[in-house]
């Protein structure tokens, strides 16, 4: 079964479509990349998915469960872990805090009021930490990181809960060329390792066709290709799209 | 006024608590002007136009000298600064009208009244009826078909752009100031032929636009309108069906609102600012000088009292009290990142808790004690469920007029609270009567919940609290059910607010309505903004270097709130981290350490 299927969703801001009946799933271990020109509506769909927005029409379904309309909340405790494009920490706390909260979280343990949080999950979160090449910076805060650092520590904490599902959008923006190619490396490992389906969204044409198994491509709001890397860099569609928009149609 | 109020918040986002003092302001001018100038129609409609606009040049020199300096700092500090304001103000005018009640005349023109539907309804009542939706049409008109409006209404969206533009934001702020303090003291002005003019508008006046404002959205006029339409009518004819309840009345009705549309009626969710606020500093352990100088405070606090005396000791158990109080605030400004103006309310309604299980119920003294966490709490469940839902400012005004409503029924139902007789002869039992014991027994308590507020922060809990406000949409999506954590928070705190106000209702023997007065509130956030909010002794520090500096000057001087007034805005301008947060600095910078 697929981790993730989407079927025909579709959103409206006033009187513009964004997102206009977009439907394809997601395989476990699978990373399957989103792209598209600016504007093309990938964010609004991915919003759609974890919750932040709610289609007007449409399903989508983790592993067969309707959580269409959820609260991100509701949708990560089934299981899906998520990245922001910009990135979003507890600038007050450490790395090692910040992946302790998803793990409290995960463990529901937040409401407790006794035990320090220093001495709960730090193990767990070391570990995860060390698996993404952060151990050296476990203790240091989140608020002076560089923003490099700070996507890892999103990857970590958005694998904290043992997602089946990793959304990420625009994983390596603002990222030196070869973080980039070495954080996507890392995450794709993980993602065939734990048979963790990852969806991403991204403007690095290098990293999606090095990385992504299947690519899909947005454009004003509907899917106009589907396919393997190869395939879909020939689509006569898809490089209508980028060559008029400006931007490079990979190598 | 509330719509002056709407416009000056929506374009400059400042809240600003002077606005009560200026309609305050407007109304006692218009008082001297009316009675000073001869009598007849220049004289009473020359006063009332001449004081909006002296009202109009006060604003505008508070903006320019004080407002202007702060617009870039939090919001939290901007609502404490004219707070400031609003405590000279206070001052200011019992200095040059006196405490009494001023009576205004009559409008000429409009004395008599006229019958509609068998009702006799004064003729200025139905004029005031008029001026309203009058001033809304102007407001409307220039907000929509000047220039100077489109620019204002530019501004309310988005700051940055207008100034990239190339507009002069700071002409533009201090012009929409000046209106808005205009409306602010033609308001007050024109309340003159209708009530008695006294120190006590300016909060009743805040509270209820507050309410208004609420309902009908942050910076919306329409909203506004309708909004004062309905509370209008609410205690036009709460009055007449439920004379006692008008205020639950009203409240029920802002309750209901703001839980159909958080936004209030016409209002849309604020934009989120631009840019990224700095990040809150980290949570840390104590260093070790830090813990040898509390160890050395905590041994000074139990060896010395024995050998103190009365008087002495009394001071050092308000202490002890203060450091719970301001503890407990400090739970929900500083790790939950939300402002409660309205704090005392819990305080006081442990107090009360305290004193009405000891005379009607007749329980002991540790019985009181009990009940007043309890009373507190319950309140905490209730009132917080509305103020965590609202964010930022929205918040910190509802927190105000919760507060307002608690007090005005502790004011008003004199059959059970007394009213402002208060409640006398609540003494501790014979074990805890010297004041030795009782010292002893605040110390213990307080202390002893202070230390559980500082492991709570640290803790889960804590630190969940922490990540809601660090980041809403990352809290969010690692599963973080951000309202029932500022809930839950709010509701501790109310807790060990109760437990503070249980333990000054004993200390005192006697509750007031006072105690759950705004004036207390402002103490609280006062103590814990000296100390500073960003750490944790912040409010120890700032409890006991308050406590200390409101005793001398309340023994010292007669205008005690005016220099307190000046000592906040001196604070907010020239130390906002706090006492604290100053002295932190100051090591870290010593020590060499990031």
């Amino acid at each position: 079964m697929a981790t993730l299927e989407v079927e025909g969703i579709q959103k409206s801001f006033g009187g513009v479509q964004a997102v206009r009946g977009v439907s394809f799933a997601v395989e476990p271990g699978e990373m399957l990349a989103l792209i598209g020109p600016n504007g093309a509506g990938k964010s609004t769909c991915f919003n759609m998915l974890n919750g932040q927005l709610r289609p007007d029409a449409g399903r989508v379904r983790l592993q067969g469960r309707d959580i269409t309309g959820l609260k991100p909340r509701e949708v990560w405790r089934l299981g899906v872990g998520r990245t922001f494009q910009i990135t979003a920490t507890f600038g007050s706390m450490t790395v090692r805090e910040n992946v302790q909260m998803a793990l409290l979280s995960h463990h529901r343990r937040l409401g407790q009021l006794w035990r320090p949080v220093a001495r709960m999950d730090a193990a767990e979160a070391d570990a995860l930490l060390a698996r993404l090449g952060m151990a050296g910076q476990a203790g240091r805060p989140c608020g002076i990181l560089a923003y490099g650092d700070l996507k890892r520590v999103e990857l970590a904490i958005a694998l904290a809960n043992q997602p089946a599902l990793l959304l990420m959008d625009e994983p390596t923006a603002g990222m030196a060329p070869q973080e980039r190619v070495s954080l996507m490396a890392l995450t794709a490992g993980i993602a065939r390792e734990r048979g963790i389906a990852v969806l991403f969204t991204e403007h690095d044409m290098d990293v999606v066709f090095s990385h992504a198994d299947r690519i899909l491509v947005l454009d004003r709001g509907a899917l106009i290709a589907e396919g393997a890397p190869q395939a879909v860099r020939n689509d006569p569609r898809v490089r209508e799209v980028y060559l008029g928009s400006g931007a490079t149609s990979g190598h | 006024m509330a719509s002056g109020l709407t416009v000056i918040f929506g374009v400059s986002r400042i809240v600003n608590f002077a606005h009560g003092s200026l309609y305050m302001l407007g109304a006692y001018l218009a008082w001297t002007l009316v009675t000073s100038l001869p009598r007849g129609h220049l004289g009473f409609w020359g006063g009332v136009l001449g004081a909006a606009l002296a009202v109009g040049v006060i604003g505008l020199v508070v903006e320019m000298l004080l407002l202007r300096r702060i617009y870039r700092a939090p919001e939290l500090f901007q609502l404490l600064a004219t707070f400031g304001v609003v405590l000279v103000v206070q001052d200011l005018a019992l200095l040059t009208w006196g405490a009494q009640d001023l009576l205004g005349p009559r409008a000429p023109g409009l004395r008599g009244s006229v019958e509609i539907l068998g009702l006799r309804f004064p003729l200025y009542e139905l004029f005031l009826i008029v001026v309203g939706p009058v001033v809304l049409g102007l407001l409307l008109l220039l907000f929509h078909r000047t220039r100077w409006g489109t620019l204002v209404r530019a501004a309310t969206q988005d700051r940055e752009m207008v100034g990239a533009l190339g507009v002069n934001q700071r002409m533009l702020f201090t012009s929409v100031f000046f209106l808005g303090s205009v409306l602010a003291g033609l308001g007050g002005a024109l309340q003159l032929p209708r009530e008695s003019v006294n120190l006590h508008m300016d909060l009743a006046i805040i509270t209820e636009a507050f309410v208004v404002v609420v309902v009908g959205g942050l910076g919306s006029l329409s909203g506004a309108a309708l909004a004062a339409l309905l509370i209008g009518e609410l205690h036009a004819f709460g009055i007449l069906v439920f004379p006692k309840i008008t205020l639950v009345l009203v409240f029920l009705v802002m309750a209901v609102v703001l839980v159909v549309r958080p936004h209030g009626l016409r209002g849309k969710p604020q934009p989120a600012a631009h840019g990224v606020a700095a990040a809150e500093p980290m949570i840390g352990a104590a260093p070790p000088a830090l813990k040898l100088a509390g160890a050395v405070a905590l041994l000074l606090a139990v060896a010395l009292p024995p050998f103190l005396g009365d008087y002495a000791l009394t001071v050092l158990t308000e202490i002890a009290i203060c450091i719970l109080f301001a503890a407990s605030l400090h739970l929900i400004m500083g790790p939950g990142g939300m402002a409660s103006f309205g704090h005392a309310a819990y305080f006081g309604l442990g107090a009360y808790g305290a004193a009405l299980a000891a005379t009607w119920l007749g329980v002991p003294m540790l019985g009181g004690l009990a009940m007043a966490p309890v009373l507190a709490g319950i309140f905490g469940v209730v009132f917080g469920w509305f103020c965590v839902r609202l964010s930022g400012v929205y918040s910190a005004m509802l927190t105000l007029a919760f507060a307002q409503i608690a007090w005005s029924v502790a004011f008003q139902w004199v059959e059970l609270t007394g009213g402002d007789n208060g409640i006398l002869g609540v003494w501790p039992d014979g074990w805890a009567a010297p004041k030795l014991a009782y010292y002893y027994l605040a110390l213990a308590l307080c202390l002893g919940g202070t230390l559980l507020l500082r492991r709570v922060v640290h803790a889960p809990f804590g630190y969940a609290l922490r990540a809601q406000r660090d980041s809403a949409l990352r809290a969010e999506a690692i599963g973080i059910d951000a309202f029932r954590i500022r809930w839950w928070g709010f509701t501790l705190a109310a807790i060990a607010a109760g437990v503070a106000g249980g333990l000054f209702a004993y200390g005192k023997g006697s509750v007031f309505p006072t105690y759950l007065a705004i004036p207390r509130s402002v103490d609280a956030l006062l103590m814990v903004l000296l100390g500073g909010v960003q750490t944790l002794s912040g409010p120890i520090v700032g409890a006991i270097a308050y406590a200390g500096l409101q005793e001398r000057l309340m023994r010292l001087l007669e205008y005690w709130r005016l220099v307190l007034g000046a000592v906040i805005i001196l604070l907010v301008l020239f130390f906002p981290q706090g006492l604290a947060g100053a002295a932190r600095f100051f090591w870290e910078r010593r020590h060499g350490d990031a």
